[in-house]
């Protein structure tokens, strides 16, 4: 038996060059020849463009080339795209503006692209950019999103009156309203879940090229998923066929969402590379990062929650306004439609919900997808709602949440989801036990003594991940299919390389995949190599998000090898002259049932490529499979955080004491690697809910578009980690999986908020809960108590 | 133009270079030693952490003419052969990286809190004095890990750090 296979916490292969500083980012790519890529950006947040004038720039030193909209429609390069059409509940289509790679008359957020300098170098081609003038004629700027619908502010769209994407909502609205006229006590809350920004800590980049020889381009970027990449490109944007295009994304330092999208730089220098007739390279700055990277979350909220005389919840109804920026992103219309209303039941047995979404143009950002993208929303509206609910009625807060757990699986919610498999009360009762909440009031009073507030939330979390099938994802508007591919390549010596259309960026699966081979083929994992990142080597893939690559990439792989597996048995009937259903497979060896005959994988690998012993009418030479794995289901992993926190409330500071995570990913594949996904998500969580706030000013400036104005969480703002898993398996897929990357951001926001409104006597507290704003509830609440 | 001389990783290189060329940019682009990354450019996430003459600097603020005669380390040359440092081994034992992306950054500032504080680090000190090196992957519990068994792994070995 092999010790590398599933459930071993492996040592990762990817580190040696990561740790010894060989990692190869695009940034580290030089191509010989290289020019620079610097963008003109605009100044304003909404404004007309009456002219640009290039021509001092373009004769500067060192200029290769400076190009603008104009440009770009002269060669027909199309637009960017959004690939979720959502229908509002007119059953009218959304009202999607034009998204140019560069602007086309007009400027919509402050960072939105106007023109690109190439030039010899990177000096040369900053220098010029600031010799382009544009004539820019000012529009007010929509700002605020709450009033960004309102008759008489700025169209930032011709397409779209009213600032207004689609008005769309899920659900049945009669029966809620039922639900709520009977209702013994009704919740309702005001909620802000707050605008982020993504800072991967690798900024983004690319680097494009043309090979007039062979007419054909090749772009390196820093993505989530190249092959979705150069399917826009080529069949959207139109800059080359795809058999003409290689899109390249190597080692990716974190994405979280920001790396999904086709975003306009990397595009523009594609085009520009066979404009000037030099690979083109571009690499953010962190401000650019800032201002142009498609942000996060950005809901208002009302939301309320109706239960009966028993605290039993019997009807769910919000109303959201999503905040979509100046433009649609790829994915930023399902976001907060299909991505956030379809959790709104929790991990909770819901008869009744309703949901209205709008989705909003802003003179901000694009919104798109992060780390969670609609689940961290969705789950902070529930667990905000269940945690005040609980108080309200003067219910424990763990009382009530068991009290609506659903309990029988499969469950379907009537927002769409079918739970497949779950145990939502063993969750908590672990958590609980972890968390030592028996002695809760007793660490309270020890807090008190002291002067501080302590506090305790929970945050019981549902997700979607693996999101599927096509054919269902389809129905609801999404541009593509959602499966995986996988190509298992058995070599003659016996060692396997496994090309996935899964991409990692930090994710681990050059040895989580590896893993499931060794376990499959009963090699070690020494023998086995993930590729990965390059159109030119995986023929067709979706990338990495949204949990998916355990459960669809994996599940693929798994697929090949049963392919991989099942004509290996062939080949060794044939070698060892016994009948193909006398032959079985274990750890590596095939051995013929009834006989003392046995062959090893290697040696089994071998015969197939020497094709020496099997007849090639019967039994082709060579022992490579592929597999497109296209799930029944998404997966829906579950968990309970609780946060402890001590609240000071002379300064408004809050110190996270201890934090208590318990997951149910079904079949851990690298409990290590599970882990450490889980701390990233924590922590990434802990930054919306403490520290994280994307701040525009009246006129649509950032005013936090450095490190020194929007802070990240360190490593003294958090605690070490507790955390452990129960385990259900997933019924959806071969592996049992169900996905860990986003589990901890989804949880971590509303446990905290619940904890520190425990700590200040319930007085509600906005994200991000920054000391200032502590300090405040910590009075208001003050006053309160004085007043009783 | 300007000449530089340095001993980077123990070779010693003697360069032309524009004097405004930062440290990063002269490890990066003209000695091509890409493991110092930029994640900022304003000296605040700390990828491009490396030792100049055994303390922590931070690369891409620090003008390459500014280290004339310096005695540099960057991540890649804390190995021997094969043979991963000690603090790069714990990072890999502990799971203390992901993209990998702030890693160097994250393993030159350790080892410069080693070279200021010594090898006995308890969790406290070594979350403060990370107070400059940003990592959006792990959270840091097992950064923090890592350091401190890294750090305990050099006790009586503090000598590969200075150097």
């Amino acid at each position: 038996m092999t010790t590398t296979g599933i459930g071993a916490s492996v040592r990762r292969v990817e580190d040696r060059r990561f740790v010894t500083g060989k990692g190869q980012y695009v940034d580290d790519i030089s191509r010989p020849g290289q020019s620079y890529a610097v963008f003109v950006r605009s100044p304003y947040a909404h404004a007309n463009i009456k002219s640009i004038n290039t021509a001092v720039a373009s004769s500067a030193p060192g200029v290769l080339g400076v190009f603008t909209g104009a440009d770009l429609a002269n060669d027909r390069i199309g637009n960017l795209i959004c690939g979720w059409a959502v229908q509002s509940k007119d059953g009218s289509p959304m009202k999607a503006g034009a998204h140019p790679a560069l602007a086309q008359g007009k400027v919509r957020y402050v960072g939105d692209h106007v023109a690109v300098v190439i030039g010899e170098t990177l000096a040369a081609a900053r220098d010029a950019a600031e010799l382009v003038a544009v004539d820019y004629e000012q529009i007010p700027a929509v700002v605020d999103l709450a009033r960004a619908q309102e008759s008489g502010q700025p169209q930032i769209h011709a397409e779209a009156p009213r600032n207004t994407v689609y008005e769309w909502h899920l659900g049945d609205k009669d029966a809620v309203d039922k639900a709520f006229a009977g209702a013994k006590h009704v919740t309702r809350l005001e909620i802000v879940n707050n605008r982020l920004i993504p800072n991967a800590i690798e900024p983004r980049a690319a680097i494009g090229e043309y090979d007039s020889g062979t007419q054909s381009y090749t772009l390196y970027t820093t993505s989530q998923n190249p092959h979705v990449a150069r399917l826009v490109l080529s069949a959207f944007v139109g800059i080359a066929p795809e058999h003409k295009l290689r899109v390249v994304a190597p080692d990716v330092g974190g994405g979280f969402g920001s790396k999904i999208f086709i975003y306009a730089e990397e595009t523009v220098c594609l085009w520009a590379a066979r404009k000037v007739g030099r690979p083109v390279k571009w690499t953010a700055d962190r401000t650019e990062s800032f201002l142009a990277d498609a942000h996060g979350r950005d809901h208002l909220t009302t939301a309320e929650l109706a239960v009966d005389g028993n605290g039993k919840i019997v009807a769910m109804r919000v109303k959201t306004k999503a905040n979509l920026g100046g433009y649609l992103s790829t994915f930023a219309s399902s976001v907060p439609t299909y991505l956030y209303a379809p959790l709104l039941s929790g991990q909770y047995d819901i008869p009744a919900i309703y949901c209205e979404v709008d989705g909003v143009y802003t003179n901000t950002a694009p919104v798109d997808a992060l780390r969670g993208a609609g689940r961290p929303e969705a789950t902070f509206v529930v667990e905000r709602l269940v945690e005040v609910t609980a108080r309200q009625i003067g219910m424990d807060p763990a009382e009530f949440r068991r009290r609506n757990f659903i309990q029988k699986f499969p469950h379907q919610t009537p927002v769409i989801m079918m739970y497949d498999a779950g145990d939502y009360g063993t969750c908590l009762n672990k958590a609980l036990e972890l968390a030592d909440y028996a002695n809760l009031g007793k660490r309270k009073a020890e807090s008190a003594q002291k002067g501080l507030l302590r506090g305790l939330g929970f945050s019981a979390y549902i997700e979607a991940c693996g999101i599927a099938p096509s054919r269902a994802v389809g129905a609801l508007g999404a541009g593509v299919g959602l499966w995986e591919s996988a190509e298992v390549r058995v070599n003659p010596v016996g060692t396997v390389e496994v090309l996935t259309g899964s991409h990692a960026h930090g994710q681990g699966h050059e040895t989580t995949f590896a893993q499931v081979v060794s376990q499959r083929l009963g090699i070690p994992i020494e023998q086995v190599s993930i590729v990965h990142g390059d159109t030119d080597k995986v023929q067709m893939g979706m990338g990495t998000y949204g949990s998916r690559s355990g459960a669809v990439g994996a599940s693929a792989i798994f697929r090949a090898l049963d392919k991989v597996i099942a004509k290996a048995k062939r080949v060794a009937a044939a070698c060892m002259e016994v009948a193909e259903d006398s032959v079985d497979f274990n750890d590596g060896v095939f051995t013929a049932r009834g006989t003392n005959k046995s062959m090893g994988f290697g040696e089994v690998a071998l015969q197939a490529y020497v094709a020496h012993k099997f007849d090639p009418d019967q039994i082709e030479p060579g022992l490579k499979e592929s597999a497109f794995y296209d799930p029944k289901n998404f997966t829906f992993p579950s968990g309970v955080h609780i946060a402890e926190v001590e609240v000071d409330p002379e300064t408004g500071a809050t110190r996270i004491d201890r934090w208590t995570a318990v997951d149910d990913f079904g079949t851990l594949i690298n409990p290590m690697i599970v882990e450490g996904q889980v701390h990233g998500g924590i922590a990434h969580g802990v930054g919306q809910a403490l520290l994280e706030g994307a701040v525009y000013d009246g006129n649509g400036q950032l005013l936090t578009a450095s490190y020194m104005d929007y802070a990240m969480p360190r490593a003294d703002n958090l605690p070490s980690f507790t955390v452990a898993m129960t385990n259900t398996p997933c019924p959806s897929n071969p592996l049992g999986v169900k996905g860990c990357g986003e589990a901890g951001a989804i949880a971590a926001p509303a446990a905290l908020i619940n904890a520190i409104t425990d700590a200040l006597g319930h007085e509600d507290v906005a994200m991000p809960a920054t000391p200032m704003t502590v300090w405040r509830a910590a009075q208001r609440a003050r006053v309160k108590q004085a007043a009783e | 133009m300007t000449t530089v001389t340095m001993t980077v990783n123990g070779r010693t290189h003697r360069a032309d270079i524009e004097p405004r060329t930062l440290l990063v940019h002269f490890l990066r682009e003209h000695l091509r030693l890409t493991g110092t990354h930029v994640g900022c450019d304003t000296s605040q996430c700390g990828a491009c952490v490396v030792l100049v003459n055994g303390r922590g600097v931070k690369s891409c603020t620090r003008l390459a003419v500014a280290c004339d005669g310096a005695d540099i380390t960057t991540v890649e040359g804390l190995a021997t052969g094969d043979e991963l440092h000690p603090m790069q081994a714990a990072f890999r034992e502990h799971h203390a990286l992901q993209c990998g992306f702030c890693t160097p950054g994250m393993i030159m500032a350790a080892l410069d809190m080693i070279a200021r504080k010594g090898t006995r680090l308890d969790e406290n000190t070594i979350r403060k004095e990370l107070e400059g090196n940003i990592c959006r992957c792990t959270g840091y519990h097992n950064i923090v890990k890592a350091i401190q068994a890294g750090a305990a792994a050099m006790t009586g070995g503090v000598r590969q750090a200075a150097e």
